[in-house]
């Protein structure tokens, strides 16, 4: 598989999506112009690595803002991991947020209590 | 149509009889034109670095930066125009507003008519709902809800009232039989 691995911008996050590195991670701020149209390729990728993934896949958000419209597609996101994880998979989500911004912890456990897979929360 | 609100200096003197506190606090940003995504991000930022500068809370800062960047997303996703023309950019006003314990956003559009009674149902229903509540409307909306085609993903209401506690102040004044000004007023506490 193609790796994706997009450096962020002052509105669209930074992206790594790469099978062989064994790294998956979004960071930084995500208010896109055009979320749909931003996020579709990285829906699209992990569409298909759902179907032959690595025996274990940690994926890490190290968002430091996103807007609404944004959070319905991380929610998307993590529904794929969910399949991935009632596959079979080894699944881990890694939400990461600064230990000053409680709305920011407060939305990586909601996620955690929406999806059923293992979620660790860190704070930096 | 109504002029005295469809200028600037209407609109304020609209706004300072109708929330009197604003006589008291200090207007730190008032823009009106057209909204698009390039303003919303050249004001969000200014703003930012504007708060980061008075050495206003991290927590207060991020709040305002958010209930901006939504309220002008809504504008530039959903605001309607006088003219029916697509290609034409909505135009917007905003104002910033800094208090002795808050910050305000107060925003101002045109809205379509037939739109009006859906949006005056969403916000009463979310000003009249608990924090649980809204926690549960939030997370039934992100994990059932669709995005439309303007992506648009119904959460930017319900979020700003969840991460700012407090409830919004809005009205609709007609212009014609056609359109609305929709203003609405946001307050982000200093704590």
């Amino acid at each position: 598989m193609n790796a994706i691995r997009l450096i962020g911008t002052d509105d669209t996050p930074g992206v790594v999506l790469d099978k062989e590195a064994g790294k998956f991670e979004l960071s930084g701020r995500s208010m896109p112009e055009d979320v749909v149209a931003f996020f579709q390729p990285i829906l699209d990728w992990i569409e298909d690595y759902k179907d032959s993934p690595n025996s274990k896949t940690v994926f890490d958000f190290k968002l430091t803002y996103f807007n609404t419209a944004s959070s319905k597609l991380l929610m998307d996101i993590l529904m794929m991991l969910e399949e991935m994880h009632e596959d079979g998979h080894e699944v881990l989500a890694k939400w990461h947020y600064p230990s000053d911004d409680e709305d920011m912890e407060e939305a990586g456990q909601e996620y955690a209590e929406i999806v059923e897979i293992p979620f660790e929360h860190i704070a930096y | 149509m109504k002029p005295h609100i469809a200028t600037i200096q209407g609109f304020l003197d609209f706004l300072f009889k109708e929330y009197p506190f604003l006589n008291e606090s200090e207007i730190n940003l008032v823009y009106e034109g057209e909204i698009t995504h390039q303003i919303t991000k050249a004001f969000t930022q200014i703003t930012e670095a504007k708060l980061g500068s008075l050495e206003e809370a991290a927590s207060v800062q991020r709040k305002v930066f958010h209930v901006m960047v939504e309220c002008l997303q809504n504008i530039d996703k959903h605001g309607d125009k006088i003219e029916k023309d697509d290609k034409l950019p909505a135009r917007g006003l905003f104002i910033v507003s800094k208090c002795e314990n808050s910050y305000c956003v107060i925003t101002r559009n045109i809205i379509d008519n037939k739109k009006v009674p859906g949006l005056k149902e969403t916000l009463e229903i979310i000003n009249n709902t608990d924090k649980d509540t809204l926690k549960k409307m939030y997370k039934e909306q992100i994990k059932n809800g669709s995005l439309s085609d303007k992506g648009g993903a119904g959460l930017g209401f319900i979020d700003i009232a969840r991460k700012t506690e407090e409830k919004y102040n809005f009205h609709f004044i007609d212009i014609d039989k056609n359109v609305s000004f929709f203003i609405i007023k946001t307050t982000i506490l200093r704590k």
